[in-house]
């Protein structure tokens, strides 16, 4: 053997080494997909426009506060749409002061001018900054809550669209409530309760009048209810501006009220703590309001000074008070979640895909396995060499990138069986026709892969293309397959080429001069 | 051992008639096509809800379909996978409004049904839901990612070829797409995601089986330039045919394994690998090779003039 020689076969021998090493054991080393493994794909879409409609509500509410303290009669403020809101009615008299209390919104809204009226719109630059702050601040909070559910392996990211988000989540069997946590809102107010509980709205309104201040709103809640009675709904008149909101939890976890009953405990961050206990201070004998996502879940009786502790009572199972507890400490969605698909597999449909699977993959092998050797005899044995080596790599690949191994990813180990089987074809075939042109063995063979070189490089780069455009076409199982393959051509062009010449150079170069070739 | 000793058929004589025969099976698949309202598509595409439930004991179709005459909408009911694992598929038309955050409706209502109808148990298999939004966007991605494979492969080929061959390896897939769409219409399969990615895959495999062809033109040009084009095309036509039957032979018959053996999920995509290997075989030697022989001999016509008159530039060089 040939200094030459001895160093390719070694180089075979580690590749093929740290292949095996790479994805041995399979079952903890390829990663497999959701429709192998059984789980939950959820596409959901972020409802930017409410963080919109935030913005141009607390910039309305700022605006209403400093035209009072500065004494800038309006006759109204209006928020027209998420990104848009009116001013009517501005004194002539006052119209210089009341431009110059514009200097922070005219920062990011542009503003016209019809009279005595005025209109905001945000400007298109800040509504795309925000849109997009809005999903990246949805993704970590969605990301927070399904690392708390546990899930192995899960992934959370953006998805095609700019707005767009994308959970997998492998293993999960109990779906809607995946669902409910990650789409839960979850933001927590403590809010100043006016008056209340009210039986309905009406009569919530008429306690104003039908006329209620500007800086109080009408929320539903639930009546504590005593024991045995079901909980109906009451109204409650709160003020519109939070004493402490849910960004100054340090902590929520489940425990019990008074009566045993499942509830959510919290504690509040410092900056949060003296907040609450300067408000709670100043409103003894008041009733403090819960409200969670614009519900009032209890209303109680300021006693004294509270600081950091506090708790959410309803009708809580203890499974809710524990995702409840969840959903707070993982902070709330700055804006609604809807879903736009969802595909759940369960984990037997799962694996009998991925026997059927292993059955055809094997099956179709062992049959073109067999046909090479009948047909090429002994040179069937470098294909046979050839293709497994490629499939040995594929693995060791796919377990080294961390590839996931999807159902048509399987399909993708067939046509790379194929697209092997088809390169020894092209380069056996060569040699047959170099030896009935009357070439040599060894000139046969040299010439076989030489020629037929060029054109397995054209084909490959030919199916890589189209391999790229699917993977980028696809989402999970598609691009499962659009990686098996390309990772199957790229090892095929090693195997077809490097390994089975090196193969034919071994059997040659043990005879002086062989007079035939068994092909 | 040897397929083909020595062949050598005039496949190019038959490209007129092998371009009467697939005009005509495009033709009457468009037709079909058309007949039946368009290109049949998956929930993939349209949106909408498919559910796959396991039942403990054997049931009836029709009582199925009894248990949810309420859901509105038509639905879909047949037996999925073996007689024997009591498996229903069930599929609803989308339902609920994605807005209103009910996308999972008609899901549900389906599972209510079954539950209270009095069938033997059941447990999910697997739920699809697809909303409209997200049908729209794949459909686009879809037909975007075929053709613009289709055009990477044809820029790529002109690159390394002629453009000439472009064309006719472009009409060849495009014959090989369109005559697989018409076979999944006429065998009833739906697109999915699936099944594009089939469609995509042979794509390449159709342009791999043309450039093989294409390949052995360019050697053989440079051994024998003064053959017409059409002699030197069907010599590598010939060349190859071993190489050409064998492999597709090999292919086609490991995917009939997953067709046979791949399971309810995998069918449709082999299905269309299967119709797309025989189309695209047939394509490559009938007709990327003729196309590129009728766009290269007017195109080489040109070259040769053109060659011609360098020849004499550079004689009156010489001479002077």
């Amino acid at each position: 053997m040939s200094k030459n020689l001895r160093w390719k076969v070694l180089t075979i021998l580690a590749v093929i080494g740290l292949s095996v090493w790479a994805f041995v054991p399979p079952q903890d080393k390829i990663r497999l997909g959701l429709d192998l493994k059984g789980g939950v794909h959820l596409v959901m879409r972020v409802q930017t426009d409410d963080a919109l409609r935030v913005e141009t509500e607390t910039t309305a509410d700022r605006l209403r506060e400093t035209l009072r303290t500065q004494t800038i009669p309006v006759t109204g403020i209006t928020v027209a749409g998420p990104n848009e809101f009116r001013v009517a009615g501005v004194p002539t008299a006052q119209d210089a002061q009341f431009r110059q209390a514009l200097v922070d919104i005219d920062l990011i809204y542009d503003r016209s001018q019809s009279l005595t009226d005025y209109t905001f719109r945000l400007k298109p630059s800040v509504v795309s900054q925000l849109r997009d702050e809005t999903v990246n601040q949805a993704l970590q909070t969605i990301e927070r809550r399904v690392n708390e559910l546990g899930v192995a392996e899960p992934v959370v990211a953006r998805h095609s669209a700019a707005d767009q988000i994308l959970v997998q989540l492998p293993g999960v069997s109990d779906v809607n409530r995946a669902k409910e946590i990650i789409r839960s809102t979850a933001l927590l107010e403590l809010k100043l309760v006016e008056q209340g509980p009210f039986p309905d709205e009406a009569s919530a309104r008429q306690a104003f009048a039908g006329n209620v201040p500007p800086d109080m709103q009408i929320l539903p809640g639930r009546s504590e209810g005593t024991a045995g009675s079901a909980p109906t709904t009451v109204y409650y008149a709160v003020r519109r501006v939070a004493a402490v909101t849910g960004r100054d939890l340090r902590n929520a976890r489940p425990s019990l009220d008074e009566n045993n009953r499942p509830a959510v405990s919290f504690s509040l961050n410092n900056e949060g703590a003296v907040k609450f206990g300067n408000f709670t201070q100043a409103n003894i004998n008041r009733q403090l309001g819960i409200v969670l996502d614009g519900r009032v879940y209890s209303a109680p009786n300021i006693q004294s000074r509270i600081d950091s502790e506090g708790r959410i009572t309803g009708n809580f199972t203890q499974q809710e008070a524990a995702d409840l507890g969840l959903t707070l400490r993982s902070g709330a969605l700055p804006a609604s979640l809807t879903y736009l698909e969802e595909r759940t597999v369960g984990p037997t449909l799962g694996a009998d895909s991925v026997r059927a699977g292993v059955i055809a993959s094997t099956g179709g092998l062992v049959f073109v396995l067999l046909f090479l050797l009948y047909y090429y005899k002994l040179a069937g044995f470098n294909a046979f060499v050839s293709i497994t080596t490629n499939l040995i790599i594929l693995l060791g690949l796919m377990a080294y990138l961390g590839a996931t191994m999807t159902l048509p990813g399987i399909a993708g180990f067939i046509l790379t069986i194929g697209m092997g089987v088809d390169s020894n074809v092209l380069i056996f075939e060569r040699i047959k026709e170099e030896l009935t042109g009357g070439k040599g063995v060894k000139a046969a063979v040299a010439a076989g892969f030489d020629r037929v070189f060029l054109t397995i490089l054209d084909t490959h780069v030919a199916s890589l293309i189209s391999a790229a455009f699917l993977f980028q076409f696809g989402t999970g199982p598609i691009r499962g397959f659009a990686t098996t393959l390309t990772i199957g051509l790229l090892a095929n062009v090693f195997t077809a080429v490097f390994v089975s010449r090196t193969m034919f150079e071994l059997f040659l170069s043990r005879r002086d001069q062989p007079a035939t070739l068994s092909i | 051992m040897r397929i083909f000793d020595h062949p050598n058929y005039d496949f190019i004589k038959w490209r007129w008639h092998a371009f009467a025969l697939s005009g005509l099976v495009v033709l009457a698949g468009v037709a079909f096509v058309v007949s039946r309202g368009g290109v049949p598509m998956g929930i993939d595409f349209t949106g909408g809800t498919i559910v796959v439930a396991k039942f403990e004991q054997p049931v009836a179709e029709d009582a199925v379909r009894q248990a949810l005459a309420a859901t509105p909408g038509e639905k879909v009911v047949q037996s999925y996978g073996d007689a024997a694992d009591n498996q229903v598929l069930i599929r609803l038309p989308q339902m609920g409004d994605e807005n209103a955050g009910n996308l999972d409706e008609a899901a549900n209502s389906v599972v209510q049904s079954l539950g209270a109808a009095g069938l033997p148990k059941f447990e999910l298999l697997s739920q699809e839901i697809v909303g409209p939004v997200i049908g729209r966007e794949l459909q686009l991605k879809g037909i975007y990612a075929t053709l613009a494979s289709i055009v990477g492969i044809a820029i790529y080929i002109a690159l390394r070829f002629r453009p000439a061959f472009a064309i006719g390896a472009i009409a060849a897939t495009l014959h090989d797409v369109f005559i697989t769409i018409a076979f999944l219409a006429l065998f009833g399969y739906e697109l999915s995601l699936n099944v594009v990615a089939a469609l995509l895959t042979i794509t390449g495999y159709s342009v791999n089986d043309t450039i093989v062809i294409f390949d052995r033109v360019r050697e053989n040009m440079r051994s024998a330039r003064r053959d017409p084009l059409e002699k030197v095309v069907n010599t590598a036509v010939n060349q190859t045919l071993s190489r050409t039957v064998i492999t597709a032979g090999t292919t086609f018959l490991s995917v009939l394994a997953l067709y046979v053996f791949g399971g309810e999920v995998l069918e449709g995509f082999a299905f269309t690998m299967l119709v797309g290997i025989v189309s695209g075989t047939y394509s490559t030697v009938f007709i990327a090779a003729a196309i590129a022989i009728i766009l290269g001999n007017r195109q080489g016509a040109a070259t040769a003039v053109s060659g011609a008159a360098v020849k004499v530039k550079a004689a009156t060089a010489r001479r002077s």
